[in-house]
């Protein structure tokens, strides 16, 4: 019969052991936390991973795939960690050091630790339906809560967007519009109401926002987005636009900073019954004058108040378009890049069709043409 | 025959109609026999011998563009979307 103290000695015997100051000073390899969820809450290595001991042989492939590279397993006290270097090594791992004395030394030392941020117990009540999908999490509850997403527009699209948005805890939602809220829009543009007729949308939105989560800071731009405003806009620093335009010079406009900036485009347009939702995602994919390199004639691109448009249509659109934002905003899934879906709603009916980036586009392309803003007015009136 | 799914901007040159059909071996075979059919339809997305610039046309879920372009294969059963942008989001 072997103890737990025999065998402990035994094992240490079998592995290499550094203590935290030597093991500090290991350049490369990846640091496993081998303890359970609730140690590690308290507080852990700076860019160490998480894997419980009891879950090591099954994860940890996923978090270390070369067995070459060093790595250094560490416990409190260093004797889980023993344990778990000779699992490592009986799994092929090369280099496997396990970390003497664990974080307790490590603390005791006074080496940098970190610790980890979690949500107040009323953020997890809040969002306890998106802390149960593995894919979101608390994780991925916290990267939305640390995201800025920029509207274009509090109409058909913005409106169940910027709800929507909030909602998902979206910590920044910053809206540019210039309109005021009148009767027409109320068919369709759900964030406003009767009670806000007559004023701003961006104010009206900024109010049916906070109504739904206080947490979401809302910064407004009650302005038309121009070539002259668009730079001083975008550098509040936005991590991804939903494009909710209503004309096309403000679709190129949109596009053009958003490739030279690197800020991918969740884009939506309505018309009647028919939608169009994509996402571009500059030099990934396609850009929006890869798709339409030029606009129809005027004559064949009325408006929604010229022609018209379903009112829950923008409902449709505008939350496929916050399906999209939110999975990037939480780095899930697979969003609509090179893909452009066309949805009819009269006949329920949804296509998708490919989408490539041109290597003649003249502003994602291989060698780009167009390099700061043009009249886009002009450009649009051709 | 080939079914060519008409845009909503371009239904009152088809006379309302959502799909029409076509035939051709080919992009610019069908293009050429919908102008015929349906000409005010036909010239609108495409003269010259070339589609005009501001459609996509899209074939069985491909851009024609990033194919053959006007060459590019068409079958009995393809579908033919042709797609103009719209800036709606209002």
């Amino acid at each position: 019969m072997t103890t737990y103290r025999e065998l402990l000695q035994r094992t240490k015997g079998e592995i290499s052991e550094l203590d935290a100051k030597t093991a500090k000073e290991t350049p490369e390899g990846i640091w496993v936390d081998v303890r359970e969820a609730d140690e590690w809450q308290e507080g852990h290595l700076p860019g160490a991973v998480h894997v419980p001991r009891g879950y090591l042989e099954s994860r940890i492939e996923g978090v270390a795939a070369d067995k070459t590279q060093p790595v250094i397993v560490y416990c409190a006290v260093g004797n889980r960690s023993a344990f778990a270097a000779k699992t490592l090594q009986e799994l092929g791992y090369e280099h496997v050091h396990s970390l003497a004395g664990g974080f307790t030394d490590w603390k005791r030392n006074g080496l940098e630790i970190v610790l980890p941020r979690t949500l107040s117990p009323e953020k997890r009540t809040r969002y306890s339906r998106h802390l149960l999908i593995p894919e979101i999490g608390e994780e991925g509850q916290l990267k939305l809560l640390d995201s800025k997403i920029l509207l274009i527009g509090a109409g058909g699209l913005g409106s169940p967007a910027s709800l929507y948005l909030a909602a998902a805890g979206i910590g920044t939602i910053g809206i540019v519009d210039a309109d005021i809220v009148d009767e027409t829009n109320l068919q369709r543009q759900i964030a406003h109401s009767l009670d806000t007729l007559g004023t701003p949308k961006v104010d009206s939105a900024k109010r049916a926002i906070e109504a739904l989560n206080p947490d979401v800071n809302v910064v407004t731009y009650r302005e038309r987005l121009t070539s002259e405003n668009i730079d001083r806009i975008l550098d509040d620093g936005w991590d991804l636009i939903v494009d909710g335009a209503d004309n096309f010079p403000t679709r190129y406009l949109v596009n053009d900073a958003s490739v030279w900036r690197n800020i991918p485009v969740v884009h939506g347009s309505i018309y009647r019954f028919e939608g169009q939702v994509t996402v571009f995602k500059p030099h990934e994919g396609p850009c929006y004058r890869c798709l339409f390199p030029e606009p129809p004639p005027p004559e064949l691109a009325p408006s929604c108040a010229e022609g018209g448009v379903l009112g829950v249509l923008p409902g449709i659109v505008g939350t496929l378009q916050t399906n999209e934002a939110i999975k990037l905003a939480a780095q899930i899934g697979e969003p609509l890049v090179g893909r452009l879906l066309l949805l009819d709603a009269l006949a329920t009916e949804f296509t998708e069709v490919k989408i490539e980036r041109r290597a003649d586009c003249p502003v994602c392309g291989d060698h780009p043409t167009i390099t700061e803003y043009i009249d886009y007015v002009e450009f649009c009136a051709k | 025959m080939s079914v060519v799914r008409v845009p909503p901007v371009l239904r009152s040159e088809a006379g309302g109609k959502r799909e029409v059909e076509a035939s051709g071996a080919t992009v610019r075979e069908l293009l050429e026999d919908l102008a015929r059919r349906i000409p005010a339809l036909g010239s609108r997305v495409y003269g010259d011998g070339e589609i005009q610039s501001f459609v996509n046309v899209y074939v069985d879920g491909e851009d024609v563009r990033t194919r053959n372009g006007l060459d590019t294969p068409v079958r009995d059963t393809s579908t033919v979307i042709l797609l103009p942008a719209m800036a709606g989001g209002c």
